[in-house]
């Protein structure tokens, strides 16, 4: 691992996801942001995968994102891992883009394997296709990314029970526990109580990045979970990421969610985030 | 004129199994997975041969249709099985985005539709399914009218690739198609010639629509029978070329009136050749408890009340 390369990959992501939402005056930056250090570490050192995309990913480690409105840090980070043009981020959430506002295959965007932003379905989806993988004899791993406030969706704890009760342990689920949702923090809108000991109840091996938006921590996390997995259990990953990190103003809020920045807010916002690997 | 026989009552959805496991045996790719319903969807036979391209999900149809919709993800074609309501209503958003917006190779397998259920009332007897699964792009959807159409359907739908919904039922039917039948989805089958009136037909209202057939006939009223076995896509050409012929028609089906066949069918017409219509189907209403036959007789779903739609669309031409 190359730390400043990642650093230098991440906030190159961080000035795309800001400039999309921009452009069209919407889109969700504060999840996004969230979560770049996440995209970054898996696509560029955890996971083997072939920008050549495949849609069946038989032999190659693949990921579903379950809370497709994040879908900036999705679509940049697939772009610049090579799965399409970096020129195309300029047409996100606009008519007759592949990029639409959520994620889809509907397009045949390269990279993505399931539509996703009607919130709870991702895991299933995974499991599925992790027991893809155990029938094609492929052992590769299937990792799936869900948010915390996406969890208040119980199809979340079917798939969760199942995969317990069925050793599914070829797959690890990520939750980005950053606190926040639509209408305010988790806290306040429905507990979510202690989602390890929750987890950890169901059947799954449990463990935690403190600070999510830490290349090294996410770096470390990542393997260990790898590490865990082939064990009998299904592995998952509590991940503690700061809402719309790495831009001051939209940090320690919800308010970021889905709002794009005005054009002098951009210009504050990248100015944080210097332009590295070129904008597109 | 024509007879068709009843080789002897069967079940639709034991054509289903006989499918399911006929393909366990010749598609190494197909898996099944069942939401606590084994006995009902009548696979058990597929999973003695394939325990390991089974997945019992336990009673959570949501994350069945999810599950189903990976599993095609490693190229695996997935048959998921419940009962139609569940399999429907229940999960229409998850068959919405994670199966029909992301165009996954699941086959939606449904058995008890309609009120033929019988006893267990209006709570498992949905009525509007055909309507749910219809309005999805991209989304086939099948109902069958004996076991042995059931069966050579179960494996048609393996070699189409793209998603489908397959409706048949839990009552002992006649079982009246060939055995050896060629199941071409989206191809109508003309059951009877007829002059006078069009009835078209899907599911379990095929076996009446016969009947009816036979005794118009001896009343002298030539009925044109049409076998719509694929409710999407529609053969329109069967249904103008019939109905350009007698002017008339009959549409009769187990489901309510909005959204079904019938619909489909009007659509057709208006849009190419208006013609007077009625709708043999359930009047915006929800089932109840009963037999088979005092439901298909209450709600107006048997060969009486096809004869006397055809009286009633006869006079309006």
């Amino acid at each position: 691992m190359n730390l400043d390369e990642l650093k230098d990959f991440a906030t190159q992501v961080r000035r795309d996801i800001l400039r999309m939402v921009h452009k069209v005056n919407s889109g969700h930056p504060g999840g996004s942001l969230g979560c770049t250090e996440f995209f970054t570490v898996l696509y560029k050192e955890i996971m083997e995968h072939d920008p050549e995309f495949n849609m069946d990913g038989k032999g190659e480690d693949i990921f579903f994102l379950s809370n497709g409105h994040i879908s900036p840090v999705f679509y940049s980070v697939l772009a610049r891992t090579g799965y399409f043009p970096v020129e195309e981020l300029n047409t996100f959430r606009l008519i007759d883009s592949r990029l639409q506002g959520h994620p889809t295959t509907h397009e045949g965007l390269p990279g993505v394997r399931i539509a996703s932003g009607s919130l709870g379905q991702g895991m299933s989806v995974a499991l599925g296709a992790a027991q893809a993988k155990r029938l094609n004899k492929d052992s590769h791993l299937v990792y799936s990314l869900h948010g915390d406030g996406e969890l208040q969706e119980g199809q979340n704890w079917e798939a969760i029970m199942y995969a317990a009760a069925n050793k599914v342990d070829n797959i690890i689920s990520t939750v980005d526990l950053n606190g926040q949702q639509i209408d305010g923090s988790t806290d306040n809108v429905l507990p979510m109580g202690n989602l390890k000991a929750k987890f950890e109840a169901f059947g799954w091996d449990v463990m935690g990045i403190e600070n999510g938006n830490d290349l090294e921590q996410v770096y470390n996390g990542l393997k260990e979970a790898k590490s865990r997995t082939g064990k009998g259990k299904p592995v998952c990953i509590l991940m503690h990421t700061e809402m719309g990190h790495g831009v001051d103003f939209m940090m320690h809020t919800h308010a970021w969610h889905g709002k794009a920045p005005d054009d002098e807010q951009l210009e504050n916002a990248l100015s944080q985030n210097p332009e590295t690997l070129g904008d597109y | 004129m024509k007879k068709y026989t009843d080789s002897g009552k069967k079940d639709t959805r034991s054509g289903f199994g006989d499918g399911l496991t006929e393909l366990g045996r010749k598609n190494p790719d197909v898996v099944a997975l069942c939401a606590d319903l084994v006995g009902s969807l009548k696979m058990q036979d597929f999973i003695d041969e394939n325990p390991d391209r089974f997945f019992q999900v336990g009673i959570a149809e949501a994350n069945m249709m999810g599950m189903a919709a990976g599993l095609t993800i490693g190229g695996k074609i997935p048959f998921a099985g419940t009962f139609a309501n569940f399999a429907t209503g229940r999960v229409y958003d998850q068959i919405r985005q994670s199966i029909a917006y992301s165009g996954k190779n699941v086959k939606i397998c449904a058995s008890h539709s309609g009120v033929t259920l019988g006893e267990d009332g209006a709570t498992h007897q949905i009525l509007e399914d055909i309507g749910l699964m219809k309005m999805l792009p991209g989304m086939t959807v099948i109902c069958t009218c004996d076991y042995n159409q059931t069966k050579a359907a179960t494996l048609a739908i393996a070699d189409h690739e793209g998603p489908v919904y397959l409706r048949f039922g839990r009552p002992k039917v006649a079982n009246f198609t060939p055995e050896d039948q060629e199941f071409e989805i989206g191809k109508a089958v003309k059951l009877y010639e007829g002059t006078d009136v069009t009835i078209i037909a899907t599911g379990h209202l095929v076996w009446e629509a016969i009947q009816a057939a036979v005794e118009l006939h001896e009343k002298g009223i030539s009925a044109e029978v049409l076998n719509i076995h694929t409710i999407k896509p529609l053969d329109e050409e069967a249904i103008l070329d019939s109905v350009k012929k007698t002017g008339c028609v009959v549409t009769a089906e187990e489901h309510n009136f909005l959204g079904g066949l019938g619909e489909s069918v009007a659509r057709t017409l208006t849009l190419n050749h208006p013609a007077p219509q009625e709708f043999v189907a359930t009047q915006d209403t929800f089932g109840e408890s009963g037999t088979p036959e005092q439901l298909m007789e209450k709600y107006g779903l048997n060969s009486d009340a096809i004869i006397n739609a055809v009286r009633k669309v006869m006079k309006r031409k």
